[in-house]
């Protein structure tokens, strides 16, 4: 049920990508960012980077220019914040992934089923005589669209899709070289 | 040499190691370890026991604020800890450094809703600084050495350690730990030099400047460097509330205060400048008044430390980011000396209006009542300007902003961003540890110091030498003006019975005299100034006085009321 119909005009789906050390709380700190300003996070993904000890966030919302650079500076602000940026959707690789867990006599009766799945370029990863996992993994209004065209055929039991994680298409993510860079200026201050 | 010791001992050693010798708090069950670690450290450590939790945060506030070193209180957990987390919040607004350290229930019974337990740092997380959990004894040394190092770099603000139990008692090894780096954290950012060239051009081309200096001055101790940079190139100046004493109010560019119940000049000049240079300020909306129509026709430099500030609410044409010490001495070199005569000429026909229109009514009047404002110029001439303001918060407060004069450095004790009335007395408490040399003078109003008159208990204990100055009308006289103002006169519960606070002084044995004449003022002003140690002066004050000039609510800077 929709509370409350907010005006989405205006609005640009922003993708936050956020470095932080890996440290219990720091979680709750960003995403109090948003309740404060009661946004809404669309999607969020939480996992160990490549950097040892620095955990790396990606984050969805719906939101202007102006409002989501002063979340992005309010997050930095955090203590145990290393850094955080905000992409658009042209500036990223982003990709989700998503399972869906179909009942196998509804898939089997249905000669459609499989060429859906075929046309979506989705994988069936596990198959036993009551159900089917199909994974796909692809971009946010795919996922969605396999499920759609898998719900008209009756045959979904169970839906899953996880937050979004994008890299930039720039040759951004250079925590490394900022961490090095923080060291060396600490240093030559000493 | 390492040695094993209790976790409550490793918090003294740890406290001692950063310097502290100054803690305000109050006992409790889950923090009697580190109590009974701190019997032993007596002879180093002066402890200050207060009369409610809320006034331990506050006291270690106006401790930091005169001080300029980190002010520390020491709570239990469950209530002991919540009631701290006003002053928490109040210093996060105010970027006041503060320790809290609250004691926590044992880290087995964490979750399980044990008494007095409380999530305090799931609680002050969103409004500190900084906020961990020590849960094992070998941590403290860390953990103390870390908050501190938050509490007082960069952009200062407040600390709070949830010490478990398990963790005072247990015993590890100790070894004082010196931290002056966090890699994720950067207290002083890089300045662009681009930016410093372009400031440094607007700077020099403004024909109509104007300096807009905060507490950030005062915080990055660069009174100094502020004074060199605006008397170089001429510049006058307007004051935020916290920002009052960075600059001498008898500089003759300082041009008084901002905001809704500043000084007309610098409230006007808002929105004529043609240069704008904010200097570690936050562009508060008490001071801005409408952004929409906010200095449109300047060109903004934003000088903080703090990168989250820059176009937080007034976009920013020119940020240079850093300690302002720093980038303001940068500034001063490479700006060009020059004289802005005429523009600081044009300050007085404002300051003139003012005067004829509200301060001659205010401090000067001939008959009636006494007004609010004349009992704080009295108070502050008796005191040469040199004495440390701290207030409450309502008329007393903006009275006391508007006529209290500073000719030293770190003078002004308020909470601004906040605006917690029962700030004031506990504020003092800290004050006058904080500076013991100096005279403390503490305007409240009724409303207020019953909000905390508890803590008259910690001075008569502590025989804390302030000087309370009541301002007492009856009234919870700021809600009543709005009420006067835009509510129709509807004066709804903000009149106020009042206690005899002559007996209330006299149960706590604190000097004190009520003054309801003029002709008896300047002699109680005196008799107060001239009793040692504390003194509470009464003084019956016009009843619906009003703070003038104003800038209603949503108006632009540079509208202000001259009556009301």
């Amino acid at each position: 049920m929709l509370i409350q119909i907010e005006d989405m005009e205006n609005k640009t789906l922003y993708t936050i990508i956020v470095h932080s050390e890996n440290i219990a709380g720091t979680l709750n700190q960003i995403t109090a960012v948003f309740t404060r300003r009661q946004i809404n996070i669309e999607s969020l993904n939480v996992s160990a980077s490549s950097i040892k000890g620095v955990h790396k966030y990606t984050i969805t919302c719906w939101t202007t220019e102006d409002i989501v650079e002063k979340v992005v500076k309010q997050m930095e602000k955090k203590i145990d914040v290393i850094q955080a940026h905000y992409f658009t959707d042209p500036e990223i690789f982003q990709r989700e992934v998503a399972m869906y867990k179909v009942s196998m006599p509804e898939f089997q009766s249905n000669p459609e089923a499989s060429k859906v799945v075929r046309r979506a370029s989705a994988h069936i990863v596990e198959v036993n005589p009551t159900f089917a996992i199909v994974e796909k993994v692809g971009m946010s209004d795919e996922i969605t669209a396999l499920y759609q065209n898998l719900k008209e055929l009756n045959c979904v039991l169970q839906f899953v899709r996880s937050g979004r994680i994008a890299v930039s298409t720039s040759c951004f993510e250079r925590v490394n070289e900022y961490l090095a860079h923080r060291e060396e200026r600490y240093r030559n201050g000493k | 040499m390492k040695e094993k010791i209790t976790g409550s001992e490793a918090l003294m050693r740890s406290l001692e190691h950063e310097g502290v010798k100054t803690i305000f708090g109050y006992p409790g069950g889950a923090i009697m370890p580190v109590f009974d670690a701190l019997y032993d450290h007596l002879d180093r450590i002066n402890h200050i026991l207060v009369r409610h939790e809320q006034g331990a945060a506050h006291a270690a506030q106006g401790f930091a604020r005169v001080s300029g070193k980190v002010g520390v209180c020491l709570v239990t957990s469950g209530p002991g800890a919540t009631n701290t987390i006003t002053g928490v919040a109040d210093a996060m607004i105010d970027s006041t450094p503060i320790v809290v350290i609250a004691g926590q229930v044992g880290a087995g019974l964490l979750g399980t809703d044990a008494f007095q337990e409380v999530d305090l740092v799931g609680v002050t997380q969103p409004i500190s600084k900084w906020s961990y959990q020590i849960r094992r004894a070998e941590d403290v040394a860390w953990a103390v050495a870390r908050a501190f190092y938050i509490a007082r770099s960069g952009r200062p603000g407040p600390v709070v350690l949830d010490f478990t139990r398990n963790a005072q008692t247990e015993l590890a090894d100790y070894e004082p730990v010196s931290l002056d780096f966090i890699r994720s954290y950067d207290p002083d950012p890089e300045t662009d030099p681009k930016m410093v060239a372009e400031a440094v051009r607007l700077i020099n081309e403004a024909q109509k400047p104007l300096v807009l200096v905060g507490q950030g001055v005062e915080l990055g101790n660069a009174q100094e460097e502020l004074k060199a940079f605006v008397e170089k190139a001429d510049m006058p100046c307007g004051c935020t509330l916290l920002g009052l004493s960075a600059l001498p109010s008898n500089h003759r560019l300082n041009k008084g205060m901002l905001g809704m119940h500043g000084n007309l000049g610098p409230n006007v000049k808002t929105n004529e400048c043609d240069v704008l240079i904010a200097v570690g300020m936050r562009f508060d909306d008490r001071v801005t008044g409408k952004l929409e129509t906010y200095a449109k026709q300047a060109k903004v430099i934003h000088l903080d430390v703090d990168p989250s500030e820059i176009g937080k609410n007034v976009p920013v044409d020119v940020p240079v980011l850093g300690n302002c010490k720093r980038t303001l001495a940068l500034l001063t070199e490479l700006i060009q000396p020059h004289r802005h005569t005429e523009w600081i000429e044009s300050f007085k026909p404002y300051e003139e209006k003012e005067f004829e229109q509200v301060i001659k009514k205010e401090v000067y009047p001939s008959e009636g009542p006494i007004n609010m404002g004349e009992v704080v110029h009295a108070v502050s001439e008796a005191t040469h300007n040199e004495a440390i303001l701290v207030t409450d918060v309502g008329q007393n407060q903006m009275m006391a902003c508007r006529y209290f004069s500073f000719s030293k450095n770190r003078s002004i004790v308020t909470s601004g961003g906040m605006g917690t009335m029962g700030f004031c007395l506990p504020a003092a408490i800290g004050a006058t540890f904080g500076c013991p040399d100096r005279m403390v003078c503490a305007f409240m109003g009724d409303g207020g110091l019953q909000m905390t008159m508890q803590e008259l208990g910690t001075v008569m204990e502590q025989q804390a030498s302030v000087k309370i100055i009541l301002l007492n009308n009856n009234y919870l006289g700021n809600v009543r003006q709005w009420q006067a103002m835009f509510f129709n006169r509807r004066y709804s519960f903000t009149p106020m019975m009042n206690p005899d606070y002559m007996k209330v002084a006299s149960a706590y044995g604190i000097p004190s005299r009520r003054v309801m004449e003029r002709g008896e003022l300047d002699e109680a002003i005196r008799e107060m100034l001239s009793t040692k140690g504390a003194f509470l002066l009464e003084v019956c004050v016009v009843e619906e006085g009003n703070v003038l000039p104003m800038t209603p609510p949503g108006s632009s800077v540079n509208y202000m009321l001259m009556e009301c």
